[in-house]
């Protein structure tokens, strides 16, 4: 087997994540897909480091992992807000932008 | 000179006078007038005592400049602020400060009754001060401000008794026609600006070359340019053809007004402008052509106009009209013409000045009634309005010896000068206007002094004439006219013995030799009196003889459109205001349709791409998310070619 | 280096698994069940890693992803409602194939540079997993990426705040403090308010629901030991008729055995004072 299975399979992961993003309007959801693509990613550092025979890429998804963690907090933090101040957690209702 | 210091001060203190006047408001309202008197007569000695240094001057040395300081300097544009003392500009100054503070004295009395009387004589100050300015400056743009500033006197004084409308429009209509002129004095400063690179009078002058030959820098073309534009100026200043129509429109100012500056002194202003530029017109012939085909032209149209007035005062407008276009005829005649200009000038100014303010004192008795068909008889009520308005009238005919025979006459014998056709044309239409002139004036005369009375001092009268209790003046207007009758009728023969006027001007008009008529001197003075006789004659029998109708009988096609002013505004609509308002309704729908249509499409365009665009800020998060994502997967595939 | 058969199969066992997995967080209707698809592909994910010589991310990915943050997502789920079944029908016109569209593009595109580009003969990491794998990280991690570790933890400290003050209520009315309610109580005593808590509802023998309301001392039964909603609702049952029920039951079951003595020893401990506390205690033998 070559190691650009793994690759692929991070590929398809990073892509369902992201039309999990489009498709889905839960914002809880949407973030999950944010999560599937974050992992996507980790998988295909770790993929390169063990191609290049360096750590350093385990050092980079270790990194990812961190922020992840961080931008989960504020995230969720943010969400948990927005619902308490429209009752709702879907993507759709929160549309000020609109002009 | 020794007393060429005190220039300044002939503008500073008429412009101090009109200062506190203005300033000083109500409360100068009790001795106002008096300031005003005492400013214009503090001038006149002060121009006396030049006038006394200048003639104790060698004639070499009468013309010398003041400079008092730079003025502007910008780049190459270097103007002083400077003033011109010579012969023709201390001429001016006597002119305009004796006959101006004879006025002011008149106007103390004449306009007693006028709660504004104190900004009348704050305005009369500043024309005073204006009007020395423009004779005294040193170049065209010193001149300009002068010019602009006896332009806005003039405005504000036409417009007096602005709270009844025709006395505004009147004053807008002079102000509107005067800025026609004004462009054209500032158009012939730029092509001196750009053609000397100075606009003063001795740099531009002195680059003209001597002569008729063309200035060595400066083609002929351009001096002829220069020599129009400056005709253009002296037109709307001096009320000439083709922009004459706002001097009887003026006559809706307070008589003195009309006296001073719309007889005596402003509108003489073109005058002083061609006579001064008198260079520039003989480095131009056509430029001087015209000059004297638009003098004759005008001086037939005013009198023509003259002829057919029943209005007093228009009647001398139409007057101060034509005889205006002597002196612009005797100035494009060339060097042999300026200094009878000047010398037309100097006795019109006296005569017209004594003229108007009889007509004043007339007014002053009718209940300023103009109309001349409603008077009739006055001579005995009036003997001092009659005798000097007579001595006037008199001088403007020409019967020798007073002033106007001196300088008309000669006028009229100069434009016989020259070959070809010119002088023909020119002589014989200064012939028929000395006819003419003494057709009408007599007829003004005759129909207010002589004939039965045309009004009546009962209540009510049978034939239905008018209520009238006429008077002879107060004394401070009777002394004003009395000395005017006198200037009137000794000025001219007192400066014509020897050629000594002509003399005096040679330091700034040149020396010039004495040209033949192509008719015998004493044959055309002949025909001139023969000519004023018969004009003066048939006005004798048509309104002193016979009775004059009190109201103006019908009248043919020719009468009624001298009654009309020949039509002037009706031409000035047809030929400027109509085509003018139909170019810039024009211009405004072009405007409306193709530039903003364009413009305002173009916006509308960008507005609806906008609105297009807009629908895709919807405001949803998942929206801009597929645009991200489209974005990143392009981007991805363009690297991935260019990889590839 | 070469790929085991071991992970080779455990990757064609792995990958399709977590790829439906993947897939069930766009297709599935309630949000718990995305979570647990999406932490299923996350410890598919650790595996994965320990597969890959990377052992310590994989504890780590089981420790904060499946740990931490998938716990973070379940504690908000709840907050926000567990039950909501989210509708699957879009909303926005084209978003669907649009969504669709760029979901199978961007696959395509990131395979297709995957399957284009060449990669270097794979090393492997057992040279620089010599030192074991958690120490050759620390190795890199501690020396070269110092400072980005110091950032990140600054990051961290900076968002855990940030969670706090973002969830932070504000108070809009004062704190109502025990002194306030026991004031508030004392207040209402003469709209019929007692000071006391309710009376529980009633426990019997056979029944001790909410909707049955408990006896009085004088065994009439109280009313308003019901909980108010049951009341309100109807469904509060009537007391009498469940000890009815007890007592008719009671009597056939003493029948049955030939025990018709009424019962002598009985203890007087409750306040029940009728004959439905002897067939209770009864019962309760």
């Amino acid at each position: 087997m070559e190691l650009t299975n793994y690759l692929g399979l991070a590929a398809v992961l990073f892509a369902v994540g992201a039309a999990t993003v489009l498709l889905r309007r839960n914002a809880i959801v949407v973030f999950m897909g944010v999560e599937l693509m974050l992992n996507a990613t980790n998988l295909a550092f770790v993929t390169f480091a063990r191609i290049h025979g360096d750590v350093t890429g385990q050092v980079l998804a270790f990194f990812v992992m961190v922020v992840a963690a961080a931008e989960v907090v504020v995230g969720l933090a943010i969400i948990v807000m927005i619902f308490r101040a429209r009752r709702s957690a879907s993507v759709d209702d929160v549309n000020l932008l609109q002009s | 000179m020794q007393t060429l210091s005190l220039a300044p001060w002939l503008v500073a203190l008429p412009l101090i006078g009109a200062a506190l006047l203005l300033l000083a408001g109500r409360r100068s309202d009790r001795w106002g007038h008096w300031l005003g008197v005492l400013a214009s007569a503090a001038t006149f000695v002060v121009g006396l005592v030049m006038l006394l240094d200048m003639l104790g001057t060698p004639a070499a040395d009468r013309v010398a400049q003041h400079t008092v300081g730079t003025w502007l300097d910008a780049g190459g544009l270097h103007v002083d602020l400077g003033f011109q003392v010579d012969p023709l500009s201390l001429t001016f100054v006597m002119l305009v400060t004796f006959v101006g503070t004879l006025i002011h004295v008149y106007s103390v009395a004449y306009m007693s009754h006028d709660v504004d009387r104190r900004r009348f004589f704050a305005y009369l100050n500043l024309f005073v001060a204006a009007m020395l300015l423009l004779v005294l400056a040193d170049s065209y743009l010193l001149l300009f401000v002068g010019w602009e500033g006896v332009g806005l006197a003039s405005f504000l004084l036409i417009g007096f008794w602005d709270g009844k409308r025709e006395n505004a429009v009147a004053g807008k209509k002079a102000f509107v026609m005067n800025r026609v002129g004004d462009m054209g004095l500032v158009a012939a400063m730029m092509l001196m600006f750009a053609g000397v690179g100075a606009v003063d009078f001795a740099t531009v002058l002195g680059s003209t070359g001597s002569g008729a030959v063309a200035g060595a820098g400066l083609s002929e073309g351009t001096w002829t340019a220069i020599g129009l534009m400056l005709l253009l100026a002296a037109c709307g200043k001096s009320a000439q053809l083709p922009l004459q129509a706002w001097l009887g429109d003026a006559m809706a100012g307070p008589t003195p007004v009309s006296a001073l500056i719309h007889a005596a002194t402003m509108v003489t202003a073109g005058v002083y402008l061609l006579v001064r530029s008198g260079p520039v017109l003989e480095a131009a012939p056509d430029a001087q052509l015209v000059v004297a085909i638009v003098g004759a032209l005008t001086l037939l149209f005013g009198a023509i106009v003259g002829t057919a007035k029943d209005d007093i005062k228009k009647a001398l407008a139409a007057s101060t009209m034509s005889q205006i276009g002597y002196m612009m005829l005797a100035a494009g005649l060339g060097p042999i013409g300026y200094a009878f200009a000047i010398f037309h000038l100097l006795t019109h100014g006296f005569f017209k000045a004594g003229l108007f303010l009889g007509a004043g004192s007339v007014m002053h008795a009718m209940d300023d009634d103009v109309n001349m068909r409603r008077f009739g008889g006055l001579a005995r009520l009036l003997p001092v309005t009659a005798i000097t308005m007579g001595l006037g009238w008199l001088a403007i005919l020409g019967v020798p010896p007073f002033s106007g025979f001196w300088s008309k006459d000669k006028i009229i014998e100069a434009a016989f000068v020259g070959e070809g056709w010119r002088p023909w044309v020119f002589g014989l239409a200064a012939l028929l206007g000395a006819g003419i002139t003494a057709y009408y004036m007599s007829r003004l005369f005759f129909m207010t002094f002589a004939g039965r009375r045309r009004w009546s001092t009962d209540r009510s009268d049978d034939e239905g004439r008018v209520e009238r209790h006429p008077h002879e003046s107060p004394l401070l207007m009777q002394w004003p006219m009395i000395i005017l009758a006198v200037g009137s009728v000794a000025l001219g023969g007192i400066l014509a013995v020897g050629n000594r006027f002509v003399t005096w001007l040679e330091p700034v008009t040149g020396h010039v030799e004495h040209h033949e008529p192509i008719l015998p001197v004493w044959l055309l003075m002949t025909l001139t009196l023969v000519l004023v006789l018969l004009g003066a004659a048939l006005a004798f029998r048509q309104y002193a003889m016979a009775a004059v109708p009190t109201d103006a009988p019908a009248a043919n096609v020719l009468v009624r459109a001298a009654r009309a002013d020949l039509h002037q505004d009706t031409v000035n609509e047809a030929v400027v205001m109509l085509p003018g308002q139909y170019l810039t309704r024009s211009l405004v729908y072009l405007d409306r349709t193709a530039v903003d249509g364009g413009w305002l499409g173009l916006a509308g365009a960008v507005g609806r791409l906008g609105a297009l665009l807009r629908k895709t800020q919807n405001g949803y998060v998942r929206t801009y998310a597929a645009t991200m994502l489209g974005g990143l997967g392009l981007v991805a595939l363009v690297v991935a070619i260019l990889a590839s | 280096m070469t790929v085991s058969g071991g992970e080779t199969a455990l990757f064609w066992v792995l990958a399709p698994l977590m790829t439906l997995a993947a897939l069930g967080l766009i297709f599935v209707r309630r949000a718990v069940h995305a979570a647990i698809c999406v932490m299923f592909v996350m410890v598919g994910m650790a595996i994965l890693y320990v597969a890959q010589e990377a052992s310590f991310l994989g504890v780590v990915q089981v420790v904060v992803y499946t740990g931490a943050v998938m716990m973070l997502f379940l504690f908000v789920l709840m907050l926000v409602g567990i039950d909501a079944a989210d509708s699957l029908t879009e909303t926005i016109r084209g978003q669907r194939w649009l969504g669709v569209l760029l979901g199978l593009g961007l696959a395509a595109v990131l395979l297709g540079v995957i399957s284009a580009a060449t990669f270097p003969p794979a090393v492997g990491l057992a040279e620089a997993n010599a030192v074991t794998n958690p120490v050759a990280l620390a190795r890199v991690l501690l020396a070269d990426y110092v400072l980005a570790m110091e950032v990140v933890g600054v990051l961290l400290v900076t968002a855990a705040l940030a969670g706090l003050v973002l969830t932070h209520r504000r108070r809009i009315s004062p704190k109502v403090t025990q002194r306030d309610l026991a004031r508030e109580r004392v207040a209402a005593l003469p709209q019929g308010r007692t000071l006391t808590p309710l009376p529980a509802p009633g426990v019997y023998a056979q029944n001790n629901a909410m909707d049955t309301p408990a006896l009085g001392p004088d065994g009439a039964p109280l009313e308003h030991s019901v909980p108010r909603v049951l009341r309100i609702r109807g469904q509060a049952r009537s007391a009498t008729a469940v000890l009815a029920a007890e007592e008719s039951l009671v009597a056939r079951e003493l029948a049955d055995a030939g025990l018709l003595t009424a019962d002598a020893d009985a203890d007087d401990d409750g306040a029940r004072a009728d004959g439905a506390r002897d067939a209770h205690q009864g019962e309760e033998r």
